[in-house]
């Protein structure tokens, strides 16, 4: 069976430095997938390539059997791939609120001239689009600080606006970049929470972290790479155990699991 | 609520009453400084709409001339009257800016300031260039003024400042209803943050060619006010002199409010007609106050209300950054 995301021989060259070497992914669809591996093995790399902001050197990209190497970053996300960034990219300036209703350009139906004379209909379609906001903020469980501006907040509220405003796209495929990074362990365990939240929705999970903690409770699968090739997969046990990941990931250490 | 309100009515009747009794208290000289002044509100207005996106443009004031020269040969060559170059004269500013904005929306930042700085001279050049139709560099010459209502001559100043005034009162009004729209708040998140906002499905370019274009159109306005008052355009005047004064304002007043920019437009040539005795030491004057400005009020003066704590209205910050 098909995943819901393929990666065929994927692979990006920096110059002669060889960020992803060849790699072979497929995700299911309704799963967490976790991406694991030391700093500098590739991982955003993959992420970034998926989602279309830079071009693979080589290989293809499939998502629900289309071919989407090509596609510059606004197509991939109405496709249906939404992702978030490193240190919780928000519109920090803005509010909560704000920020998801921002969120939902590819909802909004009116023209720009209809945008510019704000007619009944797109005052009708905007609060609509506020509702929806307003849903999504209430799912991630910050409705009650949606007035607050997005930059003061603490990281957990962050990481879960960030998921708010990837999910106002209404994604298939969400691809979180680190999403707890920087976080304390209470605010971690509310995170991955909302992720379970989000793969209950139907929405398929693609992850990249480094807390071993948080990835092998959470995720279905694991994918772990290193120089830009893929070491194993599987269930988070197995890859636990298994000596080259050991050897890698965590220095060969047998503890974290 | 209420109040609010009220505030603001007070606050638009006030202005109401200046800008019409102003050209009556000072010399024909002074009307037509106003009369530029008004000219120079929508160039800078239109140029905020274009740093919402995230970049400077160093070709505004081309653009401005774009319109100027539009409109010179409609009504020199074609016989135009004024009431339809005025907006076709725009609409070619606008034109011109998105044929430019199509490389520049691919450069960001620091780049995005040298090739708009590069395209703007392309433009200049072109008119000093190619004689026939600019007239190389004694420009078009020859502009008649607006005949609109009989009996009105808007060859004199007075008449002439209400014509503006009315152009410039609809352009505002305008843009100001494209700063408040959704698609004014999506030009301001792409400046926030351009990659989330395009994997959030905006198509980044095509918003930042769109403000691009819509800010050249009524920098093209501007241009064909300028044209129409002045009779006579040459390319020296939308030099990069003139665009250094533009940014001075622009600086000075702040981009982060719609009414920044106009509020140091105001200040600065009111700042430099009672200065007018120091007659070459005046850009002295101003660099002085552009390192102040960007000393002590990073925001410009538009950032002072929201820190004295009066607030108007909700207004977004939007950072201004060079670097990246």
């Amino acid at each position: 069976m098909m995943g819901i995301l393929e990666l065929k021989g994927l692979g990006k060259n920096f110059g002669k430095n060889v960020a992803v070497n060849a790699i072979d992914l497929s995700i299911k669809k309704g799963q967490i997938r976790g991406l694991i591996g030391p700093n500098g093995s590739g991982k955003t790399t993959i992420f970034n390539l998926i989602s279309g902001f830079i071009q693979p050197s080589r290989g293809r990209v499939y998502f629900q059997g289309e071919d989407i190497t090509d596609l510059p970053p606004h197509i991939v996300a109405k496709k249906g791939i939404a992702r978030t960034f490193q240190l919780a990219a928000l519109y920090k300036e803005i509010t909560v609120l704000e920020n998801v209703i921002m969120a939902c350009h590819l909802h909004v139906r009116a023209t720009l001239w209809e945008q510019f004379w704000r007619n009944k209909r797109t005052r009708r379609e905007e609060s609509e689009i506020e509702d929806k906001a307003l849903d999504l903020l209430e799912v991630m469980g910050i409705l009650e600080i949606k007035n607050e501006i997005a930059g003061d907040l603490p990281h957990g509220h962050q990481a879960a606006l960030g998921i708010a405003n990837v999910l106002a796209t209404e994604p298939k495929l969400i691809m979180l970049d680190e999403p707890v990074s920087g976080m304390n362990p209470i605010e971690t365990a509310q995170t991955m929470e909302r992720i379970q939240k989000v793969r209950d929705r139907g929405i398929t999970v693609f992850l990249v972290e480094h807390d071993m903690k948080a990835v092998t409770t959470t995720c279905d699968e694991i994918t772990c790479i290193n120089f830009g090739n893929k070491l194993t997969e599987g269930i988070p046990d197995d890859v636990c155990r298994h000596p080259e990941v050991i050897e890698a990931y965590l220095g060969g250490e047998i503890n974290t699991c | 609520m209420q109040n609010t309100k009220r505030i603001a009515l007070g606050r638009i009747i006030v202005i109401a009453i200046i800008v019409t009794v102003a050209p009556f208290t000072v010399s024909e000289y002074k009307a037509d400084v106003l009369t530029m002044l008004l000219i120079n509100i929508i160039l800078v207005s239109s140029f905020r709409l274009i740093t919402t996106t995230g970049g400077w443009s160093l070709a505004h004031v081309p653009m401005m001339g774009a319109g100027a020269y539009a409109t010179a040969l409609m009504s020199t060559r074609w016989g135009c009257p004024f009431l339809i170059a005025l907006p076709l004269a725009s609409l070619t500013a606008g034109l011109v800016g998105m044929v430019v904005s199509y490389p520049l929306s691919r450069t960001k930042g620091f780049s995005f300031f040298v090739a708009s700085f590069a395209a703007g001279e392309a433009i200049r050049l072109c008119w000093i260039r190619f004689k026939f139709p600019f007239g190389g560099h004694r420009g078009v010459s020859n502009i008649q003024p607006p005949k609109l209502i009989p009996g009105l001559d808007f060859s004199e100043a007075i008449p002439y400042y209400f014509l503006t005034l009315a152009v410039t009162i609809l352009c505002l009004m305008i843009l100001y209803r494209i700063d408040r729209s959704r698609l004014g708040n999506t030009f301001k998140v792409i400046e926030s943050q351009e990659d989330l906002s395009s994997s959030l499905g905006i198509n980044t370019k095509k918003y930042k060619m769109l403000a691009f274009a819509i800010g050249s159109c009524f920098a093209g306005t501007a241009g064909v006010m300028l044209a129409h008052r002045l009779w006579a355009i040459e390319p020296h005047q939308f030099g990069f002199m003139t665009t250094l004064y533009l940014l001075v304002w622009v600086v000075f007043g702040g981009t982060h409010t719609f009414w920044g920019p106009i509020i140091g437009v105001v200040v600065m040539t009111l700042l430099g007609e009672i200065l007018n005795p120091l007659m070459e030491w005046i850009p002295l004057v101003y660099g002085v106050i552009i390192i102040l400005t960007l000393h002590f009020l990073p925001e410009g003066l538009g950032g002072l209300q929201a820190r004295t704590g009066l607030r108007l209205g909700n207004f977004w910050k939007i950072r201004i950054t060079f670097e990246k």
